[in-house]
């Protein structure tokens, strides 16, 4: 079986993002980027169904710009074998990329699809759920553990309640969450390995989709801003504040 | 131009976030249709029908939809979707699972999570988790919207008086099947509506050492929440994590035990009314943010917390 795991280059999560003066967008200049941190999440678990014999295969898979090829080569250097890069500058949304991953997949042809359940840039959690519908395929979200056995795949989800437990025919789509697993770093001779593995690009106009926005940003602005409080001394002052001028005790 | 908002419910009782999301409908439109797909959930229908303005409650209760299997249901929402300018659901779990596949079948680029309305087609939404603030306006003809529940407050449960209608269920796409689920046991409040929440992270040391927080907790009928790092441990389940990958919590009171203060659990906390953090470190940034902080060790701090609580 063939894995195709999504990878997204987006601003590392330790990074302060910054809002452009000009309420455009946040500022990308000069700012580190990481993998998603979801999308580690699902190239380790494509790792490990490789590792246990459920997967041949893992092509990673990025959509952007020219330099989400670094991202291609950081999956590719834990592990995956090749990479895909639809190289566009155009802004994408969601459910342009569920449409470039349905093209992508319908070459591929693999037996399951991984993304993260969210990307940390935009928090949409859309994607996964769109290729899944696009593709008539079940979809496993928020993905806890996965099991798979004889063309079937038994996913335990995290829910607002606890944790469910579904069954789902393959080819399907995975979105991952936190607890799935731990993601590897890669090792300097695997990083070098992945310097020669081979990613190819192609474009939105190869797969003749439309990735035209249907929703429009028109404002980026800084959230509101919370000001420090008070110190208190004791667990008594703490009491007294929360009680006669909070009120909330 | 209605509305229509997808109920979250298990078959027994309307999910909290539902009132929240009616309440959001209703800015949008007068004319706020609920659709309630489930098995056995006439109770639910009925409970729906009472929350004011509510105009009708369209019902689907078939065993397809008796777990909410996201593949059935977004096959029935886009089937009677065209006869409305909205849909509308929580930005649950559960909302998050259903309402993208329903917009890809309709080819809509649905809005997630949104925390204020600008105009019929426009939003305000928070990215990066909660970092910056996004204005944006959608020109799909029909709008798939998902609401965070803590930006809107819930419409009044009582005062409706909806009628009740069938829709046709759209039958099982044999995609997938329910296995079970292990929820979380609570008698405490949910934490996602409750008016007092008291979170522990990683310097809660321990799952066992969360009995000192439930201690506070039960004295202030609050609610237990976490830190990724708290759930990570194992000290508690996941379903406790509150922050941009976890719950949104807006309380009266949030009390963060332990905690550094994150961006990713700020995310989640951080719209609170009043927020008290107890830290040993002086710097944690969660005092950058706490209207009350007292630096002190969680483990002297907090049973001294719940000895004066009983006290009063
Ligand atoms: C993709 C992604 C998503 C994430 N999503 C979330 C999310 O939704 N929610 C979330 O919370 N985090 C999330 N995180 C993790 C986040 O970045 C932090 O790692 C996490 O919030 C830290 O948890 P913590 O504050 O409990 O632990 P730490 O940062 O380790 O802080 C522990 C604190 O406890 C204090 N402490 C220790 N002992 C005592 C004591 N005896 N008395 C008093 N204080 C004490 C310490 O001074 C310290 O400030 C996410 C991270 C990533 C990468």
């Amino acid at each position: 079986m063939k894995i195709l795991v999504a990878v997204k280059r987006v601003i590392d999560y330790n990074v302060k993002v910054r809002v452009k003066a000009d309420q455009s967008g946040v500022e990308l200049a000069n700012v580190k980027m990481s993998m998603n941190p979801f999308d580690e999440i699902g190239v380790e678990e494509a790792l490990r169904l490789r590792e246990a014999g459920k997967a041949d295969e893992i092509i990673a898979l990025s959509l952007g710009v020219q330099q989400c090829q670094e991202t291609i080569r950081t999956a590719l250097a834990m592990g995956a074998d090749r990479g895909i890069l639809i190289r566009t500058d155009a802004e994408l949304e969601p459910l342009a990329v569920a449409k470039l991953m349905k093209a992508v997949v319908e070459r591929e042809q693999p037996g399951l699809v991984i993304t993260g359940k969210q990307s940390i840039d935009g928090d949409n959690t859309q994607t996964g759920q769109m290729l899944a519908a696009l593709l008539g395929w079940p979809q496993g979200t928020f993905a806890y553990r996965i099991e798979i056995d004889d063309g079937e795949m038994d996913l335990t989800r995290e829910i607002d309640g606890g944790l469910e437990t579904v069954r789902l025919k393959m080819p399907a789509v995975v979105t991952t969450d936190l607890r799935l697993n731990e993601p590897r770093f890669a090792s300097l001779p695997n990083i070098m390995r992945a310097k020669k593995k081979p990613v190819d690009t192609l474009t939105p106009e190869d797969l003749g989709i439309d990735v035209t926005p249907r929703v429009k940003t028109l404002k980026v602005t800084e959230p509101p801003k919370r000001d420090a409080g008070v110190r208190v001394g004791s667990v008594a002052e703490l009491i007294e504040k929360l009680k006669n001028e909070a009120k909330v005790i | 131009m209605s509305v229509l908002v997808i109920a979250e419910h298990d078959n027994a009782a309307l999910a909290a976030a539902t009132l929240n999301t009616i309440a959001a409908a209703r800015r949008l439109d007068d004319d706020v249709h609920v659709l309630v797909a489930g098995a056995g959930c006439a109770g639910v229908a009925d409970a729906a029908a009472k929350v004011a303005g509510v105009g009708k409650v369209r019902v689907a209760d078939d065993p397809a939809y008796a777990n909410q299997l996201a593949e059935n249901l977004a096959t029935l929402v886009t089937g009677i979707a065209s006869e409305y300018s909205y849909v509308l659901v929580a930005a649950t779990k559960a909302g998050k699972n259903v309402l993208p596949r329903a917009a890809a079948l309709l080819d809509v680029s649905p809005i997630s999570d949104i925390s204020g309305i600008e105009s019929a087609d426009t939003f305000v939404r928070p990215i990066y988790a909660g970092n910056a603030i996004a204005t944006v306006q959608s020109i799909d003809p029909i709008k798939l919207v998902s609401v965070r529940a803590t930006s809107f407050d819930a419409a009044p449960e009582e005062g409706g008086a909806a009628v009740v209608e069938t829709v046709e269920a759209a039958g099982d796409s044999g995609l997938s099947a329910f296995v079970g689920q292990d929820l979380t046991q609570s008698e405490r409040p949910e934490l996602t509506s409750a008016r007092i929440v008291i979170s522990g992270g990683r310097g809660m040391q321990s799952g066992d050492n969360f009995a000192l927080l439930e201690d506070v907790a039960d004295k202030l009928g609050a609610a237990v929440g976490a830190s990724r790092a708290a759930v990570d441990a194992g000290f508690v389940p996941n379903d406790y994590q509150v922050g941009q990958t976890g719950k949104v919590v807006a309380p009266d009171l949030y009390v963060a035990v332990g905690i550094s203060g994150a961006i990713q659990h700020l995310a989640g906390m951080k719209e609170s009314k009043v927020i008290v953090a107890i830290n040993k470190d002086e710097e944690a940034p969660i005092f950058q943010v706490a209207d009350y902080g007292l630096v002190a060790d969680l483990f002297q701090a907090v049973p001294e917390l719940s000895a004066e609580l009983s006290k009063s």
